[in-house]
């Protein structure tokens, strides 16, 4: 009733290829980036900040980016958990080899030293598919989380193989170390999920976007149309691994403050990104987020009812937790094997009809 | 529609949200009973507990006032133990012991700048035992470096008093955990003139085979081990299927429980560990337990664990809180502490044999007292040996001092380094 089309009259390709094309559909994102933006800072407290809204954001990032690799061009990776690790001991040295450094500058840096090794991960790619790149990019994980454990240079020669974040500001506002307030990590985080969730919207719906869905349908089609396949696996590769490279730094430098390479990237990170993505919806931005949004959330959500508010015993509540959150994963994808974003997709549909659906 | 949706929304945020504080002393015991280092969390979370409500059951709590134990499950996952610390800190918690090195590690500068104290009972940082960098963290009785220590002066003891040339394996959780004694095996390695090989486990550790045929191979004449969880049975039975000699194989106080050796039955014999407090049941504190916990059905957990090593340690974990705390009333003269006020009893807190056998732990560990400059304690510990055929631990040696030469440099050098890195002017204690 409230949620249709009619009335609303395009009168320029540009109105009608929006990313909302439907007027109440962009009222409710303004509504969502206006409440991000100027409420939750407001109200943020460090638990919410600790527990809920700094994973969600960092996971959203790694997950925008891995979409962008698996969902957008097809290649399957299991190599995130190792490209965050590259985020997060380039953004290490970097603040600690350049103290001036602002943090934003560090977080791209940091993500641009993630591209450069992703793309030399990337390269077997152009040989191997499917279940065969999945065994190399598993390659790629854990070598790298080994170089990091084994060379010393990496992590300043500590005692312990543990990297620290040092106290940074940016504009004079605290943003790594103990003493920041919630409200300013969060913002940081949130800025650069949006900006960088708008970038790769955007990007999938132009000519690179295009040439990797070309790839990810079926590479021999797209190459005799002209897609070159060097350049569209090694830029998915690329910019996969640049955001995947950022959220590592954001991981480590903002929400941790600490990190030790082998338990804060080991190859669960890689897994969990992966089912974020295909919980989500392979191929959709806003199923990056949803599936981010799932796995980072439910797990707090079930421990504090089932221990916290329900008085549960830990041990019980954590079993459960793991037994609630399988069975979720399996209903969704039964009911829709493409992802929450489908679901989505799907209840739209029904709404634009709703109430008289004939 | 709408409705329901906002109903859910309200719902979704009182279950995100942490109940109220309330007018007890708060201890959040950060446990693990589940995942692969369950087995040593589960002893070592029911002793602390037990040891909490014995003192709620008996004196009627501390100085007056109930003490409340939130317990919170980590699985010894630094994400999930940041959490608890978060979900627990607003509840008025005044003391963490997170019981793991990792989560110590994470926790030492946000504690520090809310103004929380930690206890890391023999683990976490070792050179926060130097009190006037590290104002909040504690580790006393006795730190990793201690331990390393101490067992290298148990082999030289073996050894009749020369150990130069022979071979030592350090098969270490290849975490900050299992790195932290490398420092000190490394200087008295110089000092001592042994070889040391590093072999490091990756986490769990339930693969260890390849590590074991490296020790197949060299064969050095001992073998220290800095495990934790599932990675103590599967390297005791290692051990044993290589037949290597048990009475040479010496873990830290962490590797040292009963759910760690019993796996490899009969063939653990004389595995050895250095501990720092008395084994077994043998203690009248048991007898207290018994008619006001155990007998009344409040045992934590299943209640299957009281007397064991790590039950021990738990308990020992939760008297130096409650002694501390203690302290921290008498210096106040209010029942009533806050976190900063426990900080200072902590600061204050001396272990006499008097108060030992007052709490009905006659020579259950070695005195000690926390000062400004010193938060480590005494440093002493003993090598306890395992007995397959009774299945029981017991004590082989006095507890021995560790070599202060060679640790209060390091530990000056490593708390120097984390005062540069975190912007820290040492306090001057005086």
């Amino acid at each position: 009733m409230f949620y249709r089309e009619a009335g609303e009259f395009k009168t320029s390709y540009q109105a009608d290829q929006a990313t909302f094309p439907i007027a109440f559909d962009r009222w409710g994102y303004c509504a969502v980036v206006a409440v991000a933006f100027l409420v939750v800072p407001f109200l943020i407290n460090p638990y919410w900040e600790q527990a809920i809204f700094l994973p969600f954001l960092v996971f959203a990032m790694a997950a925008l980016g891995l979409n962008i690799l698996t969902g957008y061009c097809g290649q399957v990776s299991l190599g995130t958990g190792g490209f965050m690790a590259v985020g997060a001991y380039a953004c290490y040295k970097l603040m600690t080899a350049f103290v001036w450094m602002p943090m934003p500058l560090v977080v791209i840096l940091a993500g641009l030293c993630a591209a450069a090794v992703g793309i030399v991960f990337g390269l077997p790619s152009l040989r191997i598919k499917g279940f065969y790149l999945a065994v190399a990019t598993l390659a790629a994980q854990f070598f790298l989380i080994w170089l990091f454990n084994k060379v010393g240079w990496f992590y300043n020669y500590s005692a312990t193989g543990q990297i620290n974040a040092p106290e940074r500001d940016f504009l004079g506002i605290l943003v790594t170390g103990p003493n920041t307030r919630p409200w300013a990590t969060y913002l940081f985080c949130l800025s650069f999920v949006f900006v960088f969730a708008w970038v790769a919207r955007n990007l999938t719906r132009g000519r690179i976007g295009r040439s990797w869905m070309a790839i990810r349908d079926m590479d021999i089609a797209a190459e005799i149309i002209g897609v070159n396949p060097l350049m569209a696996k090694l830029s998915a590769f690329a910019v996969s691994s640049f955001y995947i490279g950022m959220a590592g730094a954001m991981y480590f430098a903002i929400w941790k403050g600490a990190a030790e390479g082998t338990e804060a990237f080991s190859i669960e990170i890689s897994f969990v990104v992966l089912f974020m993505v295909i919980l989500g919806g392979l191929g959709s931005i806003f199923g990056s987020l949803v599936g981010a949004a799932f796995l980072t959330l439910l797990p707090v959500l079930f421990k504090n009812v089932l221990a916290v508010q329900l008085g549960w015993p830990t041990d019980i509540a954590a079993h459960l937790e793991v037994i609630l959150i399988g069975a979720l994963i399996i209903f969704f994808l039964i009911k829709e094997p493409h992802g929450i974003a489908a679901l989505w997709r799907i209840i739209k549909e029904k709404l634009r009809l709703w109430p008289f659906p004939h | 529609m709408k409705f329901s949706r906002l109903a859910f929304a309200a719902a979704t945020a009182l279950a995100f949200a942490t109940p109220a504080a309330m007018a007890d002393l708060v201890f959040p015991s950060l446990d693990y009973r589940t995942g692969p280092y369950a087995p040593n969390g589960i002893p070592f979370a029911d002793g602390y507990a037990d040891y909490f409500t014995l003192v709620n059951e008996r004196d009627g709590g501390i100085g007056g006032v109930k003490a409340r134990v939130v317990p919170c499950e980590t699985e010894y996952n630094t994400t999930k133990g940041v959490e608890c610390y978060e979900a627990t800190k607003g509840e008025g918690a005044l003391l963490y012991q997170p019981l793991s090195t990792g989560i110590t590690y994470q926790l030492i500068p946000k504690a520090s700048a809310d103004g929380i104290p930690i206890h890391s009972m023999g683990y976490g940082r070792t050179s926060a035992a130097n009190g006037k960098v590290f104002e909040w963290v504690f580790n006393y009785p006795g730190t990793y470096w201690d331990a390393a220590s101490i067992i290298v002066k148990h082999i030289i003891d073996q050894e009749g008093g020369d150990i130069s040339g022979k071979k030592i394996a350090l098969v270490y959780h290849n975490s900050a955990y299992g790195k932290e004694p490398i420092r000190t095996l490394e200087e008295l390695a110089k000092k001592h003139g042994y070889s040391l090989t590093l072999l490091p486990v990756d986490h769990p550790g339930q693969e260890q085979k390849a590590t074991w045929l490296q020790i197949r191979r060299d064969r050095p004449d001992y073998v220290v081990m800095w495990g934790w969880g599932v990675m103590n049975q599967v390297a005791v039975q290692e051990a044993v299927n290589i037949r290597f000699p048990m009475d040479k194989f010496i873990g830290v106080w962490w590797s040292g429980a009963e759910t760690d050796v019993l796996p490899a039955g009969e063939g653990a014999h004389g595995y050895k560990a250095i501990t720092m407090h008395g084994v077994g049941m043998d203690f009248p504190i048991y007898a207290d337990l018994k008619t006001h916990v155990y007998d009344k059905g409040l045992s934590a957990g299943a209640g299957d664990q009281h007397g064991s090593v790590l039950y021990n340690r738990g308990m020992q974990a939760a008297m130096l809180a409650v002694e501390a705390a203690k302290t921290a009333q008498a210096i106040h003269g209010a029942p009533n502490i806050t976190a900063a006020m426990m900080r200072d009893g902590m600061e204050a807190l001396e272990i006499t044999d008097e108060k030992l056998t007052a709490l009905g732990l006659p020579d259950f560990m070695p005195t000690f007292e926390v000062t400004c400059a010193n938060h480590g304690g005494s440093g002493l510990g003993a090598i306890q040996q395992w007995d397959a055929k009774t299945k029981t631990w017991s004590l082989v040696t006095d507890f021995i001092a560790s070599d202060r030469e060679v640790i209060d440099p390091l530990i000056a050098e490593d708390s120097a380094a984390y005062a540069a890195e975190a912007n820290i002017t040492p306090r001057t204690c005086e």
